[in-house]
């Protein structure tokens, strides 16, 4: 009764190709960062700044994107991208801030002895 | 001047976390977010909003048909009534898997995916590959995840969007009459809800079992 699919990967520029390990137990979010920016997201939904449609619309911008993985995995740093343009779109935060304070805390990061909470205050560079 | 001194400089923040710190920063300072209500959001959809609650709402209509009736008409408010309710105000409607159609659930514009039943989607659904491949040929998806359906079969892919997600209810595996709703969630997988998979058959607690095996604490309530 089987013929053999047509169309099976034919047509396809880029075939579907179920990543290896993808069982229920593997984490949702690979890095933590990954579900902060998440929940950050969600906040601000809830919170009224944007309504879900604005938000899809802005993800889906992003992750329309050319360069994006095939295999997903960039999927949250278009999250990341989609937050930051809408942040900078509602005129929450402009770019600079943006960029400027992500220095600030990777600054902040290298002068924190291991094994102490990162803090804002201890980026050497931080004006008092 | 201690910058002599041997810092361990294994504080390095990558990029991206450092961007999400700096808005975290922004947004506190202005009021917008709440630090400790974020972490809150992350607590959830790490450890209390996934795939066991569609398995809980896939097993209550296996078992009770004026359920399974009002899932099927208004699914938003059917699977409200079990405690899940959307937080992004979507709409839920459930696609019921028969002997001659197969329901599979994609999101071809981004990533809408039923949060409250199925928590946070896994990376593949994400995926460009599948986005688009699920709707241009979905027995080649199928085929991936090893689920090769009969010919006759019909696949019908449903595209979510922002206001409206869908779900897959399975059909109720052969063999299960007499089993609680406990027992038949149990046979309930997160695949089988997004229609890339088939429910585990009884006694067979497979790869994606969402609970592990029976009598343990925790499980289906």
């Amino acid at each position: 009764m089987s013929k053999p699919e047509t169309g099976s990967g034919a047509a396809a520029a880029t075939p579907f190709r179920l990543p290896a390990g993808s069982g229920t137990d593997t984490p949702v979010f690979a890095e933590p960062w990954q579900a902060q920016a998440f929940a950050l997201a969600v906040a601000l939904h809830q919170r009224g700044l944007f309504s879900w449609s604005e938000w899809a619309a802005a993800l889906s911008k992003e992750v329309a994107s050319p360069d994006a993985a095939d295999d997903g995995s960039d999927y949250y740093q278009h999250w990341l991208a989609a937050l930051e343009a809408l942040l900078v779109a509602k005129g929450v935060a402009g770019p600079e801030l943006i960029d400027a304070l992500s220095s600030s805390w990777q600054r902040a990061a290298r002068a924190t002895p291991h094994g102490h909470p990162v803090s804002l205050e201890n980026d050497p560079e931080r004006a008092r | 001047m201690t910058h002599d001194h041997d810092h361990h400089h294994d504080n390095e923040l990558d990029p991206f976390a450092a961007r999400v710190k700096a808005l975290e920063t922004i947004l506190t300072e202005k009021g917008l977010i709440d630090p400790a209500a974020v972490d809150a959001i992350v607590e959830t959809y790490e450890t209390k909003v996934g795939p066991r609650n569609g398995a809980r709402v896939v097993a209550k209509a296996w078992s009770d048909p004026d359920f399974a009736e009002w899932l099927r008409r208004d699914a938003t408010a059917a699977i409200a009534s079990l405690g899940y309710t959307g937080r992004q105000g979507e709409h839920m409607q459930a696609v019921f898997n028969t002997e001659d159609t197969h329901n599979l659930i994609v999101c071809t514009l981004c990533s809408c995916y039923p949060w409250t039943v199925l928590g946070v989607p896994p990376v593949w659904y994400k995926a460009p590959p599948y986005r688009s491949q699920a709707v241009i040929d979905p027995r080649g998806v199928l085929a991936e995840f090893g689920l090769v359906l009969p010919e006759a079969t019909r696949i019908r892919v449903w595209d979510s969007t922002a206001e409206l997600r869908y779900m897959v209810v399975p059909m109720r595996p052969a063999e299960t009459e007499g089993l609680s709703q406990d027992d038949l969630a149990r046979l309930v997988t997160r695949d089988s809800m997004i229609g890339t998979g088939l429910p585990l058959r009884p006694g067979s607690l497979g790869p994606g079992a969402l609970w592990p095996a029976a009598a343990d604490e925790g499980g289906a309530p």
